[in-house]
């Protein structure tokens, strides 16, 4: 389908990182089933660096894709590295998304944050909380 | 294998309609309207056109206006409904929560201009009762208009009852035939309703034509001003390769109809016994009242859009009311007019059959699906949740 780029359908039929992780050091959780989108990203962490990361994903193809990409992005990176991740370059290494998709790596972005935040949270790491905005902004219902 | 199950969206044009339609692209390419004799060959042209398709719905020609499709005739019935309800000061209307977006959006245009609209609920199994359109009906009802079967979940409305309801108490009665015409018997003097709109490209006509009927004594509005064309109701150069072969798909649909409504019912039965066994699913609207060719599913825990893209993959065109697929952040009115929680109608999936379709490509679609919602399953957090009981079941 012409909707999506042939790297969107590659991440989408061939998802890289795919799977629950059962010894994550972090784990993130984003989007809402009502929106149509949820990913949860795992991530392991050894002295500072993000040594693997997996994820699942209920959404639509972008979404999939999306999550995929960004496993890709942030694997072997230190963890400030993988926090400066943006949804704009999850969607350029995508080679784009249509506008309508653009939340899909947003989310993708949210939840490598959440997964971090955790990873901090379960090791009593200090942090300034304003580096972890809310939530998926663009994916709040406001139609019901 | 490549099957095509979404004939709901459109349907592949028959050989019959397409060759019937060959010759007035380039022998036949007269303009109706002109004296001179290319122009009055294809005024006959359309002339038994308009006799064949009044005839497959037992009208009268003099009822029949082509359009320009099914859209065009919802807005055209619709508008013409309300100005003659107006004229009497009338200017309520009601239809359902389920209707074509074609209605829906005339309906709200008509709500800026100072009619009010009532929209039935359409119950848990997608079926209006001809009990609630009666308890609607006002003093100042003017038309009612419900769809004959419904696009998404393929259920069929009484509309013989419905009608009946109407005329008791002088209301105006339209319906959207686009998906029964050609699929289910259709005769507008059984059902007796007063306007009834119908496209050919879903029963294997071509695209971007299609009618609307009505009886007489309706003053059809103009929704396209412009020459005399269609009497006067529908300016512009008649589509005359598009109405014949409307009119050639239409015969044929109804030639056959019986033996065909049979062969489909046969692939759908098969389809509706299979997708059943998926645990966690649901077939989407009432297990009788339906249309041969659509079958309307929800799997749990997985997302429409991904699954029409696997699907695709795996050699299956089908639809889906999701979200994604619906280009909005809620899933379709349709399913959540049934009642369905939106992370339930997100995971839909439309298949809808023609008789094209063959038994070989009903099992390649039973062997496809559950493969697909399986794998979505296995890598979706929401059936994780689901799983471990983190999260209720909805069905
Ligand atoms: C029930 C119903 N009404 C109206 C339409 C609109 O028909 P068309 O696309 O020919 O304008 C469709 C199909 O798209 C339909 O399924």
């Amino acid at each position: 389908m012409a909707l999506y780029s042939e790297t969107v359908m590659d991440h989408f039929q061939h998802p890289r990182n795919v799977g629950k992780m059962e010894d994550a050091d972090g784990i993130g959780e984003v989007g809402n089933a009502k929106c149509g989108d949820i990913m949860r990203m795992y991530i392991k962490v050894r002295d500072g660096i993000i040594t693997d990361v997996s994820f699942i994903t209920f959404g639509c193809g972008s979404a999939i894709a999306s999550s995929s990409m960004a496993t890709e992005m942030i694997k072997g990176k230190p963890i400030e590295e993988a926090l400066e991740l943006s949804n704009k370059a999850v969607a350029q290494a995508l080679d784009g998304l249509p506008a309508h998709k653009l939340h899909c790596s947003v989310l993708a972005e949210e939840a490598v944050r959440a997964a971090v935040k955790d990873y901090y949270d379960k090791n009593g790491i200090a942090y300034d909380p304003a580096m972890f905005g809310g939530d998926c902004a663009e994916c709040h219902l406001n139609q019901e | 294998m490549y099957v095509y199950a979404d004939n709901a969206a459109t349907t592949q044009v028959s050989r019959r309609a397409a060759e019937a339609m060959l010759p007035y692209f380039t022998e036949v390419y007269g303009n109706a309207s002109s004296l001179h004799t290319p122009g009055q060959r294809a005024m006959e042209a359309l002339q038994a056109a308009r006799e064949a398709v009044a005839k497959a719905i037992n009208a009268d020609h003099k009822e029949i206006y082509f359009t320009g499709g099914g859209s065009e005739a919802d807005n055209q019935a619709i508008i013409s409904g309300a100005m003659m309800g107006a004229r009497q000061g009338k200017k309520h209307i009601i239809s359902t929560a389920f209707e074509h977006h074609a209605v829906l959006h005339t309906l709200d245009k008509l709500k800026k201009q100072g009619f009010e609209v009532t929209l039935l609920p359409v119950h848990e199994n997608g079926v209006v009762t001809p009990e609630d359109v009666a308890a609607a009906i006002r003093e100042d009802t003017a038309l009612v208009t419900v769809m004959f079967v419904n696009n998404e979940i393929g259920t069929i409305q009484p509309i013989a009852d419905i009608a009946r309801v109407c005329h008791e108490k002088g209301v105006l009665m339209h319906t959207d035939a686009v998906q029964a015409v050609g699929h289910i018997p259709v005769d507008v003097k059984a059902l007796d309703v007063d306007m009834l709109s119908m496209a050919a490209h879903k029963f294997h006509g071509p695209k971007g034509v299609g009618a609307l009927y009505a009886r007489k004594g309706i003053a059809v509005v103009n929704v396209i001003e412009g020459g005399q064309q269609e009497r006067g109701k529908r300016g512009g150069t008649e589509n005359i390769p598009g109405i014949v072969g409307m009119a050639a798909a239409i015969g044929e649909a109804t030639e056959h109809l019986e033996d065909d409504m049979k062969y489909v019912t046969g692939l759908r039965e098969r389809l509706i016994e299979e997708l059943s066994k998926i645990p966690h699913s649901r077939l989407n609207g009432d297990r009788e009242k339906r249309v041969p060719g659509t079958v309307n599913f929800c799997f749990e825990g997985i997302e429409g859009e991904s699954l029409l893209l696997w699907l695709d993959a795996k050699g299956v065109a089908a639809s889906s009311g999701s979200a994604c697929t619906s280009g909005s952040l809620d899933p379709s009115h349709v399913l959540l007019a049934l009642g369905l929680p939106h992370e339930v109608a997100h995971g839909s999936l439309r298949l809808s059959l023609s008789v094209y379709n063959t038994p070989e490509e009903i099992e390649h679609i039973i062997q496809a699906v559950p493969e697909v919602v399986d794998y979505l399953r296995g890598m979706s957090p929401v059936w994780d949740e689901l799983e471990r009981g983190e999260r209720p079941h909805l069905i």
